[in-house]
């Protein structure tokens, strides 16, 4: 704990500190940088949005969304860098997880169920116990992306670039992971290192995920655009791509629409990716009652 | 003899205090079709699951020849709907391969029409080639199929059986079978492993059939009817046991 708390401090940096915004004055408001941010995001969060879906981690990632809010806890209590804190408690979590649901004699799903609640609860505990910091616990639950600052989508761009990059350079091995761990084994894939390593990018995404949607909406945005984009693609590839787009769209028009109608960013980006999903379910089946995807055609 | 590719030596996988396997032994080399058999919870799977490196040993040694290229058949594979997977792309699986490449063998196993489907929409037996042709595009040293023959019927599964002995011819690899059909296995087999958490017998077909423990196994009628099964011996033996020429 700090020492002697005389002074309230504002936290309204990832980073921590409170520069001033050095870049340019004409792209410099609010809205050009939440966009600027929300599309950089959705670039990254479409390829591991579809891991979460084909892997079925969607109540696992809610578990590292959810300690996401023991980690501003930690960090502001120990004075460190927000965005370290929870992606260090979330990878932490997530790794306990992994070891947690092979030992113990409850079933996944129940593990998770406890984990996923509770780290949330002690989250919101810790935070209110800690009279000296005023934080608004509001816009760790539903984001904040229309107070991004510069300096923080720098961050979310390295980072982001760095994640895209692993995925790039490991595909075949996730991908490969993720039709058969033991075909992977057999065929020297890695499995269990590369089951690691997506449980780490996972946890740089759901950090960086807090800003733009908040702790709650995490995994929405992480399997909405995923989800929407299964229903036109042939290929593990075509996905991620159309994940990542359609995850953009949705933030565009999601921010558009809380400026026009006045409602919080963050819900109205998943709405957005919401009303996108459900186009495209009716996109494809009219395709497919029109003889697009009336099964597979094989000659006789 | 031609090079081992790989080999269990007193092998053990343990599992909430039982012995899965226990001192088993297995080798397996270049050119060699070995069918391993064995009541079901005898431990075969496990035993492949060691050595494609997925299970750990917990006891003795898994010796594997340096840059060993296997390629592996599951048993079943399942594969989430929610991930788009097209038969040619599945083929690519663990890295880049030619088209033409592939065509090749798809056509040898007679899925070509269906490169372009989904894998979700594919048969048991379907699905269950289309892994056997992406198992082969590597050129794999050693081939391990896990139960090829479920879902075909007998003449299928001679076909099969023959396609495996060409697919040996042609690469030379090793060959482990896992299997439950008995007579398509000692029909077959260069060597027969029967796996009862231990090794319960390993050899010839023909001296497999007349193994105390294997009769005890699988009942005396079946191994009777094994024993009898027209093999090729390049001797006779004398009544007294002596080899004649």
């Amino acid at each position: 704990m700090p020492s002697t708390p005389t002074t309230t401090t504002t936290v309204t940096d990832w980073t921590g500190r409170f520069l001033p915004d050095g870049a340019g004055e004409v792209m410099d408001d609010f809205l050009s940088r939440a966009l600027v941010a929300g599309i950089g995001f959705s670039l990254v969060a479409g390829p591991l949005g579809c891991f979460v879906v084909w892997q079925r981690l969607a109540y696992f990632g809610d578990t590292m969304a959810h300690s996401a809010l023991l980690g501003v806890a930690l960090a502001l209590a120990f004075e460190l860098n927000i965005l370290l804190g929870v992606f260090g408690v979330c990878l932490g979590i997530a790794l306990v997880l992994g070891r947690v649901s092979d030992r113990s004699g409850l079933s996944g799903d129940t593990t998770l169920g406890i984990l996923s609640h509770s780290t949330l609860a002690v989250g919101l505990v810790l935070v209110s116990l800690m009279y000296w910091v005023r934080v608004d616990i509001l816009h760790f639950l539903f984001g904040n992306i229309l107070a991004v600052t510069w300096s923080e989508i720098i961050v979310l761009y390295a980072g982001g670039s760095l994640v895209l990059a692993v995925l790039w350079w490991k595909w075949d091995a996730l991908i490969s992971l993720t039709v058969s761990e033991q075909i992977a084994s057999a065929e020297n894939m890695g499995p269990v290192r590369t089951r690691y390593l997506l449980v780490v990018l996972l946890a740089v995404i759901v950090a960086f995920a807090m800003k733009i949607v908040g702790i709650i909406l995490t995994v929405a945005l992480l399997i909405i655009p995923a989800a929407a984009a299964r229903q036109f693609s042939a290929t593990p590839e075509r996905m991620a791509a159309g994940a990542s787009i359609i995850g953009a769209l949705s933030v565009v028009g999601g921010l558009m629409g809380s400026l026009e109608f006045d409602t919080p960013p963050g819900p109205s980006i998943v709405v957005n990716a919401l009303i996108l999903f459900i186009l495209g379910m009716i996109g494809s089946r009219l395709a497919g009652r029109h003889g697009g995807r009336s099964g597979r055609s094989r000659p006789k | 003899m031609s090079r081992v590719l790989v080999g269990l030596r007193s092998v053990g996988v343990q599992r909430d205090h039982r012995w899965l396997l226990h001192e088993v032994d297995l080798t397996i080399r270049a050119g060699e079709i070995v069918s391993m058999i064995g009541p079901n919870g005898g431990g075969k799977t496990t035993a492949v699951q060691v050595l494609i490196g997925f299970l750990p040993a917990d006891a003795g040694t898994v010796e594997r020849a340096e840059g060993l290229n296997i390629g592996y058949v599951p048993q079943q594979v399942h594969i989430n709907a929610t991930l788009p997977m097209t038969v040619r792309r599945l083929m690519k699986l663990t890295g880049p391969q030619d088209d033409g490449k592939i065509d090749e063998r798809l056509s040898e196993l007679g899925v070509l029409d269906l490169s372009e489907s989904p894998v979700q929409q594919l048969s048991g037996g379907e699905f269950q080639r289309v892994l056997f042709a992406r198992a082969l595009l590597k050129d794999p040293d050693l081939l391990i199929l896990d139960e090829p023959s479920q879902g075909l019927d007998i003449p299928g599964e001679s076909r099969l059986y023959d396609q495996i002995a060409d697919i040996r011819d042609r690469l030379d690899c090793g060959v482990l079978l896992v299997c439950h059909n008995l007579h398509m296995v000692m029909a077959r087999a260069d060597t027969v492993v029967c796996l009862n958490r231990h090794v319960c017998c390993a050899g010839r077909p023909a001296q497999i059939a007349s193994n105390e423990e294997f009769v005890r196994l699988f009942g005396p009628d079946i191994a009777k009817s094994h024993a009898l099964y027209p093999h090729h011996h390049d001797h006779r033996h004398r009544l007294d046991g002596e080899v004649s020429s």
